[in-house]
């Protein structure tokens, strides 16, 4: 009998698997398998553009990303949304911090009447879908309080986000030690001075992991203003394809546009995630 | 005497967990300048006791008074009177984001509004008396245990307070750290400083305690000046509370 390689922690020869599966859990299978696949996709979409006649144009996209001509280097009108969607998204961001901040300080506050409003507030934020919300704030809250549609889209990310963030910095407050505040109040410190110097600086390393992941999520749900036509990404997106009729190479080129920025993003959130990951 | 007046006065005080009563019509009163030791059972009430001194619980009926200020739930004045309550937790309870000597200057520099280099010199002064001016600049989770409880209550002493209360100060650390801390309590107790004390430690209670008080099942049981306690305490409850920590 021939003993197999490896011994489990019981001291016990572990048995190996099937021949049938380590051929295929080998790597080069695992390519090759991984290869045919994306290429069928690829292909059987290539096919049927074709046979709906489709007309591929790739040599149109440049253009859109950047122009260079005698004037210089220019960004194309796709960079212009990008731009859009990203100051849309931290200025949204921006104002949901404080938002959330605010309802996360009421709903801790111990008063009864805080604490109802508060719930009440992320209830109704939290059970009403997000594109009925961008209507509500854009034709609704918009002719009432007179403001623009961007206005319209920063506050409604902004209300719809800090329901998320009130939780995430309300989760971070709840993780501090309950000694803590003990502590602090046995120095004679007031509620605002408790939670400024002593219990928000330790909470933040309880917040950031969660929070970066919030930004990430932020900069995908500004896509959605574009039903009420603010000039993001997917908007210009948009009205390039009413123009041009480039609907499968403009839709792609915006999902990768997307992918990029959300995986630089997401990059940088895991390395946050790293630096601040609660070890004690 | 004019000038001895309870500093700390319960009257009557009940305090309630739900259903479970904590403290049964609590009547005792602290004169300035006095050492008072209390001990019993885990339960008894103690810590619970000690608590409502700077309202970090509240109690339910009855009267507390400190240092002329009656102390109730929602008592605008309690902020300013836990300026004059040092507390010094089981658990230390140190800020651990900030340096020890950021932990002692905190309380001076943000609530008594002391500029801080004042605030320092007067932090390193009492790190001075509390045998670690070396681990000024050091975070609390560098220090030991016993390192840490002597920074606790450095902290306290910066607030400058008229009354320091001890919860059980030293049964979070190991044996050989237990020394360390009482030493600095004795020293303490020298200079006058009006303190109320839980412990089990008996040794340090008899060296500095002006009265023992033997709390069990939310009542007190017995006060005495720590000769009568330690030799004949009027109920059995007390000796046998005694009779079973002095055994070993």
């Amino acid at each position: 009998m021939k003993f197999s390689d490896s011994i489990s922690l019981q001291g016990l020869p572990v048995r190996r698997p099937p021949p049938l599966n380590r051929f295929f859990s080998s790597t080069p299978v695992s390519i090759i398998i991984y290869c045919f696949i994306v290429s069928a996709i690829l292909y059987s979409s290539f096919t049927g553009a074709q046979s709906m006649g489709y007309n591929w144009q790739w040599y149109q996209i440049p253009k859109y990303i950047y122009t260079y001509t005698e004037d210089g280097f220019q960004f194309g009108e796709l960079m212009l949304g990008l731009w859009k969607t990203i100051t849309l998204s931290f200025t949204a961001f921006i104002l949901a911090m404080v938002i959330g901040l605010l309802v996360a300080l009421l709903r801790l506050s111990g008063l009864l009447i805080g604490t109802k409003v508060a719930i009440c507030f992320l209830e109704f934020v939290r059970n009403v879908p997000l594109l009925v919300l961008v209507y509500l704030f854009y034709y609704v809250l918009g002719p009432v309080f007179k403001y623009d549609r961007y206005t319209a889209s920063i506050l409604c990310l902004a209300v719809y986000h800090s329901a998320l963030i009130s939780e995430i910095l309300r989760a971070g407050i709840n993780a501090v030690a309950q000694g803590q505040w003990e502590a602090a109040k046995s120095i004679g410190m007031s509620k605002p001075q408790m939670y400024r110097y002593i219990i928000l600086p330790q909470s933040i390393r309880f917040m950031l992991p969660p929070m970066t992941g919030e930004v990430v999520h932020m900069v995908k749900s500004s896509a959605i203003v574009s039903v009420i036509a603010v000039a993001e990404l997917t908007t210009l997106g948009q009205n390039i394809i009413s123009d041009t009729y480039m609907a499968f190479e403009i839709w792609f080129t915006i999902a990768i546009i997307y992918m990029i920025v959300i995986l630089i993003l997401s990059i940088g959130a895991s390395q946050v995630e790293k630096r601040y990951t609660v070890t004690n | 005497m004019l000038d001895m007046l309870p500093i700390i006065k319960f009257e009557s005080v009940d305090k309630f967990y739900g259903n479970f009563q904590a403290l049964k019509d609590i009547t005792i009163s602290v004169n300035p300048g006095e050492r008072m030791v209390i001990c019993g059972p885990s339960g008894s009430g103690k810590s619970t006791l000690i608590r409502c001194i700077n309202g970090l619980e509240s109690h339910n009926s009855g009267r507390l008074t400190v240092d002329g200020v009656e102390v109730f739930e929602g008592s605008k004045e309690i902020i300013r009177l836990r300026q004059e309550i040092g507390m010094v937790f089981q658990q230390f309870n140190l800020f651990p984001h900030l340096t020890v000597l950021e932990n002692l200057t905190i309380g001076p520099v943000k609530v008594r509004k002391i500029p801080k280099s004042e605030a320092e010199i007067m932090a390193r002064k009492y790190l001075e008396r509390v045998h670690i001016p070396e681990q000024a600049e050091k975070y609390p989770a560098e220090l030991s245990g016993g390192q840490q409880q002597r920074v606790a209550i450095a902290r306290s002493l910066c607030m400058e307070s008229k009354i320091l209360l001890f919860d059980e100060p030293t049964s979070a650390l190991d044996p050989e750290m237990i020394n360390e801390v009482l030493d600095v309590m004795v020293e303490l107790a020298d200079t006058g400083m009006t303190m109320v004390c839980v412990t089990h430690e008996m040794g340090f209670a008899r060296k500095v305690a002006d009265t023992m008080v033997f709390m069990d099942e939310g009542k007190i049981i017995e006060v005495a000046p720590p000769e009568k306690f330690f030799s004949k305490p009027d109920s059995d409850r007390c000796r046998e509370f005694l009779e079973q920590i002095l055994e070993h």
